[in-house]
């Protein structure tokens, strides 16, 4: 059993999950604001804007979004996320890896934001319409009630949905094995036909490593969703 | 406390609040049928009427979380703007109390008050926070600064609400029905801090079921049904001696219990 942990690498590349989903995560989370900013914005075209985005994304399988990334992003248009040279000049050994990873953390990010977005607008329905109305009639204008009034309560309010993104967010990360990222899912195909004898425990480990990332999420979720719960 | 007559704290006639000839449909539902309405400086005006007669209506457009169709608004001469900075700007003149309070439920007490003057008026976080420890105080709730609203009673955070707006040094006061969410027990304390506001010559709209706070406060009693506005008269004059059917029949409903 440890030496086919060693063998397939699987500790490293369960840390380079983690990394995928938190890189993501983050982004996701900013763009998905962002978006959701888009949706709740006074301004129709900009409405129209941030549903497209949702509607669109939302709707394409993840796996198409990070091939794109990989074969439209870097091999048509020539967005390179990542340097072919150190920065003393001589060439970057890790090139490969690096551009695949980013466009991996790219693809995940754009596909979770509309889920993110979404989330977060579930959580903007459970402010009632007096909050922003309050805001307004003090004086904010729509920029400061979003940030001081609406966003910290839609946040808490999301909480629950948010950590379930996170969570098909983590398991997720497995698609980006189809671009060569050498993470968990990657390392399954490895033991499949390295290692055929070894697949059922093989199967079990990996599947044991996404319980172990994934269950204290859901726990430290539920946690946090009744302890920052917005009292009313 | 004195009971100054009304007429007389008033500054001469200088018109704060202007509405003209403003409509406004829900749908097919006429609203507001060309209302015309104008509230000087240091004045109270109460509008009452039965559930459905567009007063609440008439209070929120006045600092327009309403729009209306036709007809203007002007509040301290200036038209108001559409939706945006300008209107922002306006708005924090206007002190708005809602019936369901509206404090912001992730704040604390202080912080639900202090937030505008920060915000909006640039006001340094200390000179802030003894301003609104001050209107607190006055208030009456001082010591339930550090609390979350959902902690208060439901009078607690009214006077809260009132603080938030004043706070802001508005020049006129809205009030929409802000009594009417209240336990029975509660509604005095409300009203007593309204009174007091009423009496230090702050500009106020009122829009109530609270008769007797409009016998005791007020200096105009604006009457609507249907949305518009039937009846406008001294609260003496309209209490004893209205002039319209419709005005009476609602009189003879209400003062009889």
């Amino acid at each position: 059993m440890i030496d086919l942990i060693e063998q397939a690498q699987l500790l490293p590349a369960f840390f380079l999950t983690i990394q995928l989903a938190l890189w993501s995560a983050a982004f996701a989370l900013i763009l998905g604001t962002v978006i959701a900013i888009l949706r709740l914005a006074p301004v129709g075209v900009l409405n129209a804007l941030g549903a497209s985005y949702v509607t669109l994304v939302r709707n394409t399988p993840l796996t198409l979004i990070v091939v794109a990334c990989s074969l439209v992003l870097w091999g048509q248009l020539g967005i390179e996320p990542a340097s072919r040279r150190l920065p003393d000049g001589s060439g970057n050994p890790d090139f490969i890896s690096s551009l695949n990873f980013r466009l991996g953390v790219i693809g995940l990010s754009i596909y979770h934001a509309a889920f993110v977005c979404e989330a977060i607008r579930s959580g903007v329905n459970t402010i009632p319409l007096g909050q922003a109305e309050a805001a307004r009639s003090i004086g904010l204008t729509f920029p400061q009630s979003l940030r001081e009034v609406i966003l910290p309560q839609a946040f808490r309010g999301a909480i629950t949905p948010l950590g379930n993104v996170l969570i098909a967010l983590v398991k997720n990360t497995t698609v980006v094995a189809a671009i060569g990222v050498f993470e968990t899912a990657y390392r399954m195909r490895w033991i499949a036909e390295f290692r055929p004898a070894d697949l059922m425990p093989g199967f079990a480990l990996v599947a044991l490593g996404f319980v172990i990332l994934t269950l204290p999420l859901g726990l430290l979720v539920s946690h946090l969703s009744q302890r920052l719960a917005v009292k009313r | 406390m004195t009971d100054t007559p009304a007429a007389a704290r008033r500054t001469p006639d200088r018109p704060l609040v202007v509405l003209e000839n403003v409509n406004k449909h829900f749908g097919e539902l006429h609203v507001l049928k060309d209302i015309n309405l104008t509230v000087h400086e240091g004045e109270v005006v109460v509008v009452i009427g039965p559930s459905g007669s567009g007063k609440s209506t008439l209070c929120r457009t006045i600092n327009r979380l309403e729009t209306f169709e036709s007809g203007r608004i002007a509040i301290n001469g200036t038209e108001l703007p559409d939706e945006g900075k300008e209107l922002a700007r306006l708005r924090a003149d206007v002190g708005m109390v809602f019936q369901s309070f509206n404090l912001f439920a992730h704040k604390t007490i202080l912080e639900n008050v202090t937030l505008g003057p920060m915000k909006v008026r640039g006001m340094k976080p200390a000179a802030a926070k003894e301003h609104a420890m001050e209107l607190l105080t006055r208030v009456g709730v001082d010591h339930q600064a550090s609390k979350y609203p959902a902690q208060l009673s439901g009078g607690q955070q009214q006077r809260v609400a009132i603080a938030r707006s004043l706070a802001m040094e508005p020049t006129v006061m809205l009030f929409d029905e802000p009594t009417s969410a209240l336990d029975p027990e509660m509604i005095n304390e409300v009203l007593d801090v309204m009174t007091e506001l009423a009496r230090s010559g702050m500009t106020m709209v009122v829009v109530t079921h609270e008769m007797g706070f409009a016998r005791k406060a007020a200096d105009r009693v604006v009457f609507m049904s249907d949305g518009a506005i039937v009846e406008e008269n001294t609260p003496e004059q309209f209490f004893t001696n209205a002039q319209s059917a419709r005005a009476k029949d609602f009189l003879g409903k209400i003062l009889t219990h």
